[in-house]
């Protein structure tokens, strides 16, 4: 049979976190069909035909996907599930707000976070904030998994699958859209940085935050993060959080400003290639992890820094 | 309107867990246990609730071994009125904990289940989701914000790039993010207190529910550490080495 895909995406584009996990969809053997819902989004279908490897997209345009509403997506799915044996999404915050409400009305356990396809039933995922690593054998006939992108590298887009409409409606009475509040703006998206530069609790306030990490940022092309307690404090924005119970990120360099290195943050940042890390505390554990470990006032050591690349 | 509240006893979030040296699973021998922190900010969020007039009654329930009973505990003292504690050892995979919490929420009635997002130890991220389909309720995930009406809540939810705000046709499922409330400590008369409230104990088979693990787990390992970095002493050298050894810049 097949795996079924589902698309993350803006209407227009594609995200990268879609072609990493279609890596994965495709590392499952058999043929992957993407499913891009939404509402006007012809061309985020056509942008999904170009996935490498992938054999068709279908494309569900109807009021109902406009917000990405768990609810009816899910029932989307299920309308489609018999032609399915594996239904993959990526872990973002749409692919785990709705894949669970998919395996359950197929009655099957999920897959959260999948971080390597062993075989089309066994894969490898994180437990314990990725203190540990269970390899899972799944008795279910289908399969639904959310992959953590930063373990599969994202396809290329040179593919020219074949796009088809699919008509049918969902409705949905339980739920409706009231409003959303998305950041714009051009600053690098955190998910798909080659560089990242965090922040902690150290940095006191959100002036400082983004008075001393903005034009560090700026110079090196790189996204902003945050552990808990700086997004807590209101220095950075609720999706900066990088960690267990935020992005995992795994860039070509994180830098930790101001961050002690609690679990919970190691949990979404450990995998980068290279760690620096800067913090007064010579003890900190974050230094356990770091590449380069800077004993520093992060307000000295932050504009010298900038100043010197 | 009642609230029901699934709270998990799991492995205390300062804990760093070590898996055993054979493979077999997690070390949990002598590890301190807590209520999931997820699930204290959900007690929070119901009591506030309740507090401001909108709820009537707030109740816990745990689906666990013996011990759960603790971890309901501290969500009585909290101010919970009563607790459910479901009886079961072992791994019960989130599939099996939202076939039972439907059970719980046929039997009891609630406008509103009120979950972690997600358990610290097995990082699914899975049963509020899956307990809304399993009832067709509508769900609002990651919560950061609730906001009850007449016959509805509007939940302001956190979400990549941003917040998004739906609206939820009561009963309702919400899954707590770390930003919804601060979670009330126990005061030491609350904690006597609970000891006298009510806690039922119940067996999946109340529920009509039989556990049935699907996932089987063939091995258990830590990650490889990360070999150990340097010390730089300067700015310039921490520059330096970037450009020239590690060419990250
Ligand atoms: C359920 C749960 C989930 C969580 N999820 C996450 C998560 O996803 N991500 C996450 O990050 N955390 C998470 N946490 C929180 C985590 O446990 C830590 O509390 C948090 O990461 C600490 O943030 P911090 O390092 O900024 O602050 P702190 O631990 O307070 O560290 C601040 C550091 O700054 C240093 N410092 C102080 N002054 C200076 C200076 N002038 N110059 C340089 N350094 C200085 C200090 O030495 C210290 O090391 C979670 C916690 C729980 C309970
Ligand atoms: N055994 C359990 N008993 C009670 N509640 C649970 C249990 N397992 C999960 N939950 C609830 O479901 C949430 C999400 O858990 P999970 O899907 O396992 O990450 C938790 O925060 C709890 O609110």
């Amino acid at each position: 049979m097949a795996t079924l895909l589902l698309a993350e995406h803006d209407n227009e584009k594609l995200n990268d976190a879609t072609l990493r996990a279609a890596n994965a969809a495709i590392q499952l053997g058999a043929e992957v069909h993407v499913l891009v819902a939404g509402q006007g989004c012809a061309a985020a279908g056509e942008a999904a035909a170009k996935i490498a490897g992938i054999a068709k997209v279908i494309v569900a345009d109807d009021a109902a996907f406009a917000n990405q509403l768990a609810e009816p997506i899910a029932d989307l799915i299920v309308s489609m599930a018999d032609g399915y044996d594996a239904f993959v999404a990526p872990a973002t915050s749409n692919g785990k707000n709705t894949m669970p409400r998919v395996a359950a009305l197929l009655d099957v356990m999920q897959l959260s976070d999948v971080t390597e396809v062993i075989s089309a039933d066994t894969f490898v995922r994180p437990i314990y904030a990725g203190n540990a690593f269970q390899k899972v054998q799944t008795s279910d006939v289908k399969k639904v998994l959310t992959v953590r992108t930063t373990t599969f590298e994202a396809v290329a887009l040179d593919g020219s699958a074949s796009v088809e409409a699919h008509g049918a409606s969902v409705g949905n009475s339980v739920s409706s859209f009231v409003g959303a509040e998305i950041a714009g703006g051009d600053r690098v998206d955190l998910a798909s940085a080659k560089i990242v530069i965090s922040g902690g609790r150290a940095l006191g306030s959100k002036d400082k935050f983004n008075e001393l990490l903005e034009p560090l940022a700026d110079k090196l092309g790189a996204a902003l993060g945050a552990s808990r307690a700086a997004v807590d404090a209101g220095f950075a924005p609720n999706d900066w959080q990088v960690g267990q119970t935020g992005k995992v990120v795994a860039p070509d360099l994180y830098i930790a400003i101001g961050i002690s290195g609690a679990i919970q943050h190691l949990a979404g940042m450990k995998d980068s290639t290279i760690i620096v890390a800067i913090n007064t505390d010579e003890d900190a554990p974050i230094f356990s992890i770091a590449d380069y470990g800077l004993v520093a006032d992060l307000f000295e050591a932050v504009p010298e820094l900038t100043a010197s690349i | 309107m009642k609230i029901l509240v699934p709270v998990k006893r799991v492995v205390d979030y300062n804990v760093k867990i070590r898996a055993k040296a054979d493979g077999s699973g997690v070390d949990l021998n002598n590890v301190k246990m807590s209520m999931n922190p997820f699930d204290e900010i959900a007690v929070e969020e119901a009591l506030k609730l309740k507090e401001a007039g909108k709820a009537e009654e707030v109740i816990v329930v745990s689906i666990g071994p013996d011990k759960a009973q603790e971890t309901l505990r501290t969500g009585l003292a909290m101010g919970a009125d009563r607790a459910i504690l479901v009886q079961a050892e072992g791994t019960i995979e989130p599939l099996d904990v939202a076939k039972i919490l439907k059970g719980v929420v046929e039997a009891e009635g609630p406008d509103l289940v009120i979950l972690g997002k997600q358990a610290i130890d097995d990082d699914a991220n899975q049963t509020g989701q899956m307990l809304a389909a399993l009832l067709g309720w509508g769900q609002g995930t990651f919560a950061f914000k609730v906001e009850m009406a007449d016959g509805t809540v509007d939940v302001t939810r956190e979400v990549d790039g941003g917040l998004q705000t739906v609206k939820l046709n009561l009963p309702a499922i919400i899954t707590t993010d770390l930003r919804l409330n601060q979670p009330r400590y126990a005061s030491l008369p609350n904690i006597m207190k609970a000891k006298k409230k009510p806690l039922d104990v119940k067996t999946p088979g109340d529920f009509g529910v039989e556990v049935k693990n699907r996932l089987t787990v063939l091995e258990t390992t830590e990650p490889a550490a990360r070999k150990a970095g340097i010390k730089v002493t300067s700015v310039a050298e921490l520059v330096d080495k970037l450009k020239n050894e590690a060419g990250a810049i």
